[in-house]
């Protein structure tokens, strides 16, 4: 968690943000963690007029926040969300950090906690240009999963099927999913087709 | 709330020769204890311009052992530098060229402020014991009574480290619609019992010094060396690391060799001799009483049941709130009280955990990141 989670390529990066965006109702008070330099909370302020706040533990990414005017607190997302009462946002926002959590059952919970709803976004481990490299008997390495085996902060990636049974097993209620793949919306296959997967859930 | 006072090469210059002022009150302050000081004087400085709106300006407020020479030098000492010089300046974090900046020294100080060497115009000698405990709230409603002198409705921004912090959060608590950026540096929302107990030492060994005199030490002409010696040297180790001190001293030895007695023989006793030695030079001991006094007594959540939260309902400042790794006397848990109360209130926070080895002091210290920080924070609030 204490560098940039992926290559976050700018139109990836943009379909991700519009996903997402589409999802947050204007005004919401919303919780971006791991949120990087503030890309996307600004994003949020200015076409959802959301308030919210993000959370990073880099150095780099507090200052770029500020840059960026929006709210940061600077802390570890793996001890937990104490300072957050329970049910204080209208929207909790994981975007492309999940798969670097240690602990991601208890990242899950807290979400839940914090807020009415939960945002994920993940890459899609399932995507076939993954399993095509894991097939060729190579680790996967793409835009998504812009790493090598041995420097990638990534520790937990799952396919967009892992996800939906770990909600199942976890007490969250999926409400709506976006999978996307070169910036487009994928209706077909989105296990295989579907680059990074967006999941909306609540409490159920 | 040590002496330093790093110069700095890392871009920006110094405001060059500055001068202190007085602004004479008039109109009597009734104080949180009850007591009434009919008549004050404040010694400010302040750097840079204030724009046609009159709203640019920012007010530092200093900690334990500061006072309104916050940067820059006098002509006729070249070496007095402010003691937030490598932070205030044209092009430094908190830049002159943008920002018209006011630096001031308490009420109770010993710098030119009223406080308790100053002459009580009733008796024609110091007020000594007989000057009144001040708080962080009296200092605030003084301050603004500057501030309207200046002719400064509001402020862009409100900021100190330490008990200066404590200063910036009370002005967001007491007068909401004056403060646009709060900026609480290594503060904290109240004293712990440990911080409490460290000032209580450290009066203890003023008021146990004979030459104390009950606080009327001035009508003896001799000062508690002694004891503000000894108040600044345990003062000095808590504003410190265990590392830092590790790493600057050790265990050093001055001849290298044990002699088998009580004089100075390591480093660290040597430098807190000293810093104990000079601070009791120039120090009143009865405006030490008095800061550590304003420190233990802040508590803005005590009329509100204990709830910070409750406390800061009605405030609109924006905040930065910064705290250091190392610092233990005021640690970041205590600013993350602030933080929480702050989202808790759905107001605009950031929050910074710098990591700096240097403990307290750190807020004083030069650091890229964190004079980063500051200097993006204020760049990026509107005039």
């Amino acid at each position: 968690m204490t560098e940039p989670i992926l290559s976050r390529n700018a139109s990836l990066e943009r379909s991700d943000f519009a996903a997402i965006a589409a999802w947050v109702r204007p005004g919401a008070r919303v919780l971006d963690l791991g949120c990087g330099d503030g890309g996307l909370l600004r994003y949020l302020k200015e076409t959802r007029n959301a308030h919210g706040y993000g959370v990073d533990i880099s150095d780099d990414n507090i200052l770029a926040c500020v840059r960026n005017r929006v709210n940061v607190l600077q802390s570890d997302l793996e001890t937990g969300l104490s300072s957050f009462e329970s049910d204080s946002f209208d929207c909790v926002i994981l975007s492309q950090t999940l798969q670097a959590m240690r602990n991601t059952e208890r990242i899950v919970a807290e979400i839940l906690r914090v807020g009415r709803e939960g945002i994920v976004s993940f890459p899609n481990f399932g995507y076939w240009r993954h399993r095509l490299q894991v097939f060729a008997g190579r680790m996967p390495v793409s835009e998504t999963l812009s790493y090598q085996w041995y420097d990638t902060p990534n520790v937990h990636l799952c396919t967009i099927k892992d996800f939906e049974a770990f909600c199942r097993e976890h007490g969250a209620r999926i409400l709506e999913r976006r999978v996307l793949s070169g910036g487009r919306g994928v209706e077909w296959l989105p296990n295989l087709l579907g680059e990074l997967a967006v999941f909306r859930f609540d409490r159920g | 709330m040590s002496d330093h006072t790093a110069i700095s090469d890392a871009g920006g210059a110094s405001v060059g020769v500055v001068a202190p002022c007085m602004a004479r009150f008039d109109e009597p302050v009734r104080l949180k204890s009850g007591a009434v000081l009919e008549h004050y004087e404040l010694v400010y400085e302040t750097y840079g311009a204030l724009n046609a709106a009159r709203s640019n300006a920012v007010l530092i407020c200093h900690a334990l052992s500061g006072h309104h020479h916050v940067a820059g030098r006098y002509a006729d000492q070249p070496d007095n530098i402010g003691w937030w010089d490598n932070m205030v300046g044209p092009g430094k974090p908190i830049d002159t060229e943008r920002f018209f900046v006011v630096g001031v020294n308490n009420l109770g100080g010993c710098h030119g402020s009223t406080g308790p060497s100053s002459i009580d115009p009733a008796t024609g000698r110091p007020y000594g014991a007989r000057f009144p405990v001040v708080t962080v709230e009296d200092w605030v409603e003084t301050q603004a009574r500057l501030a309207e002198r200046l002719g400064i409705a509001r402020f862009a921004a409100i900021m100190g480290g330490s008990l200066g912090g404590m200063q910036a959060l009370q002005w967001a608590i007491a007068r909401p619609e004056q403060v646009g950026h709060a900026i609480p540096i290594a503060a904290a929302p109240k004293l712990t019992a440990q911080n409490i107990a460290f000032n209580d030492v450290a009066r203890q060994a003023i008021l146990t010094d004979p030459d104390f005199h009950g606080g009327n030490f001035y009508a003896h002409g001799v000062v508690p060396q002694r004891g503000l010696r000894l108040a600044r040297m345990l003062g000095h180790i808590t504003y410190l690391s265990d590392d830092s001190m590790a790493e600057k001293f050790g265990r050093e030895l001055r001849t290298g060799t044990y002699n088998f007695g009580y004089d100075v023989e390591f480093e660290i006793e040597s430098y807190l001799r000293y810093q104990g030695d000079k601070f009791a030079g120039y120090f009143d001991a009865n405006t030490y009483l008095l800061m550590t006094k304003a420190l233990d007594y802040f508590d803005p959540a005590l009329p509100f049941g204990g709830d910070l939260s409750r406390a800061l309902a009605g405030a609109q400042a924006a905040f930065l709130v910064l705290a250091f790794t190392s610092d233990w006397r005021f640690s970041p848990g205590r600013s993350l009280d602030i933080v929480k109360a702050l989202l808790d209130n759905n107001l605009d926070v950031s929050y910074a955990e710098i990591t700096s080895p240097h403990g307290h002091d750190s807020f004083l210290m030069e650091d890229e990141h964190y004079h980063e920080l500051i200097r993006t924070y204020l760049q990026n609030i509107p005039l």
